[in-house]
């Protein structure tokens, strides 16, 4: 049984990397917008480079936020928000002003604010650790290490964090709520570590 | 990876350029050889006055598995788009930085800091002689150094790119002194460029500096193993560097340029019968 994953294309967001990835471990995987590949897709991915107003402006303009909403809130369809995606999860960021967030994981996203010595945009690589177990982080048998590169950070209960990493403070890496995922690294940019991902969220 | 009229060459002091290959070769190459990051230069964009090639970029995007900064010819939020719907995770502007500062606010504003590396040539040997190069007229610009690499970092870029030009193509290592100058005065990542010839360069860079990165294009084309010798190297001298790799060069020697002596006859005889597992995902 083949799955049919659907990239939303909503603009912003390096959807070509993350359609690379998806595409080479086989899947049938599309850039779309349309309601039928949304409705007709059996996980949904939700990328994200970009700034967070921008982000959520462009997905109102095409109503994707309602549709999203829909599938995936009330029809449980299974959704990876990557980076600005995950971070689109919220209810509410302060990158340039209070923007609201599709409030699917109740949280807010917020500048990093950092000890002398650590950069801000977090940029490269770093080892994530495993606060509970997911299926998200299955495949893993060391410590697995992932590309970040972001300014703004997830704050969230404790009960929807599924792992963090050091960067100054436990900086959120990744959440979960249900069938809902998201990542704050960028699996398309970390090379097999990354790839492992993908398969782990396809496999659910 | 410098490019130029769509060839990677080797770059010496901003004045020769050798060819190396194609750019999607050499892009799968470093992928399978563990690179970081890939930074693509097209160096004959701004001259020739046009945009940057996109279809190149898509191609060898393909295979790229690591963060893709791209550069070179960037001067309009269209092209800036266009570059990250069809692979770039990041652009680096240089030239249209100089020209109008103001556009890497308007650019951060637009796509988040995160994606913006701004870029900046250097000449000089020394402090009291470091100045900000205009590669396309060659001009050594009068403006601070220093000043410029805050005022950068206040209009909102992500990252610097920091080339020290008189040690390009040279294998001298890094001009530590400027790197050093410059990361200490600003908050944001600045990666190295410039003069890397060994491993023991980046780790000289990063014992001396606060640079988050380390820059290698002629090195990294051109040396056996480079990639994963630099990083077993900084991995036992305790640095924080990413290895995935079953092979970490711990039997091996090498000699006084750190380039691999080769293994004795025994252990490659023994080598014959180790299986390695080619990992499926």
């Amino acid at each position: 049984m083949k799955q049919k994953i659907a990239i939303i294309d909503y603009g912003v967001g390096n959807v070509y990397s993350v359609y690379n990835s998806i595409f080479k471990l086989g899947y049938k995987v599309s850039i779309s917008s349309t309601e039928e590949a949304i409705k007709t897709a059996d996980f949904l991915i939700l990328p994200g480079v970009g700034a967070f107003e921008t982000a959520m402006n462009n997905l109102k303009a095409k109503k994707l936020d309602a549709m999203l909403t829909e599938e995936v809130v009330y029809k449980k369809k299974p959704l990876l928000g990557i980076c600005v995606g995950m971070q689109m999860l919220s209810t509410v960021s302060e990158e340039n002003g209070e923007h609201e967030g599709l409030n699917w994981i109740e949280g807010r996203v917020k500048k990093l604010s950092l000890p002398k010595g650590f950069s801000v945009p977090h940029v490269g690589w770093n080892d994530v650790h495993l606060a509970q177990k997911v299926p998200l982080f299955e495949k893993y048998v060391n410590q697995p290490h992932f590309y970040f590169d972001h300014s703004y950070h997830f704050r969230c209960d404790a009960k929807y964090i599924a792992a963090t990493c050091d960067y100054g403070m436990a900086v959120i890496a990744a959440v979960q709520k249900d069938n809902i995922f998201g990542v704050q690294f960028h699996p398309e940019k970390s090379q097999t570590t990354g790839l492992k991902l993908f398969r782990s969220f396809f496999n659910q | 990876m410098v490019v130029k009229n769509g060839i990677v060459v080797q770059s010496i002091l901003y004045k020769k350029y050798l060819p190396v290959g194609k750019p999607h070769i050499a892009v799968e190459f470093l992928n399978q050889w563990g690179i970081d990051e890939i930074i693509l230069l097209d160096i004959s964009a701004t001259k020739e006055e046009r945009g940057p090639d996109v279809a190149m970029i898509r191609t060898l995007a393909k295979k790229c598995f690591v963060p893709l900064t791209v550069g070179g010819g960037v001067t309009n939020l269209d092209q800036v788009k266009e570059l990250m719907s069809c692979g770039a995770d990041k652009i680096s502007i240089n030239r249209k930085a100089l020209v109008e500062p103001k556009f890497i606010s308007m650019f951060a504003h637009e796509y988040g800091n995160q994606c913006v590396v701004v870029s900046i040539d250097v000449v000089g040997n020394k402090q009291s002689e470091y100045k900000v190069y205009d590669y396309l007229s060659g001009a050594h610009l009068d403006i601070d150094l220093v000043t410029w690499a805050q005022e950068v970092e206040e209009y909102g870029a992500g990252e610097i790119f920091l080339t020290a030009v008189e040690r390009d193509g040279s294998y001298r290592g890094f001009d530590v002194e400027l790197i050093d100058l410059i990361s200490e005065k600003v908050d944001i990542p600045v990666i190295a460029s410039g003069g890397a010839g060994n491993a023991e360069h980046f780790h000289h860079l990063f014992h001396m500096t606060s640079a988050s990165a380390g820059c290698a294009a002629n090195f990294f084309h051109f040396t056996e193993h480079s990639v994963n010798i630099t990083k077993s190297h900084l991995v036992k001298k305790k640095l924080p560097v990413r290895l995935e790799t079953h092979a970490d060069y711990g039997e091996n020697e090498f000699d006084r340029e750190f380039r691999l002596r080769k293994k004795n006859d025994q252990v490659l005889e023994d080598m014959l019968f180790i299986r390695i597992e080619k990992e499926i995902i």
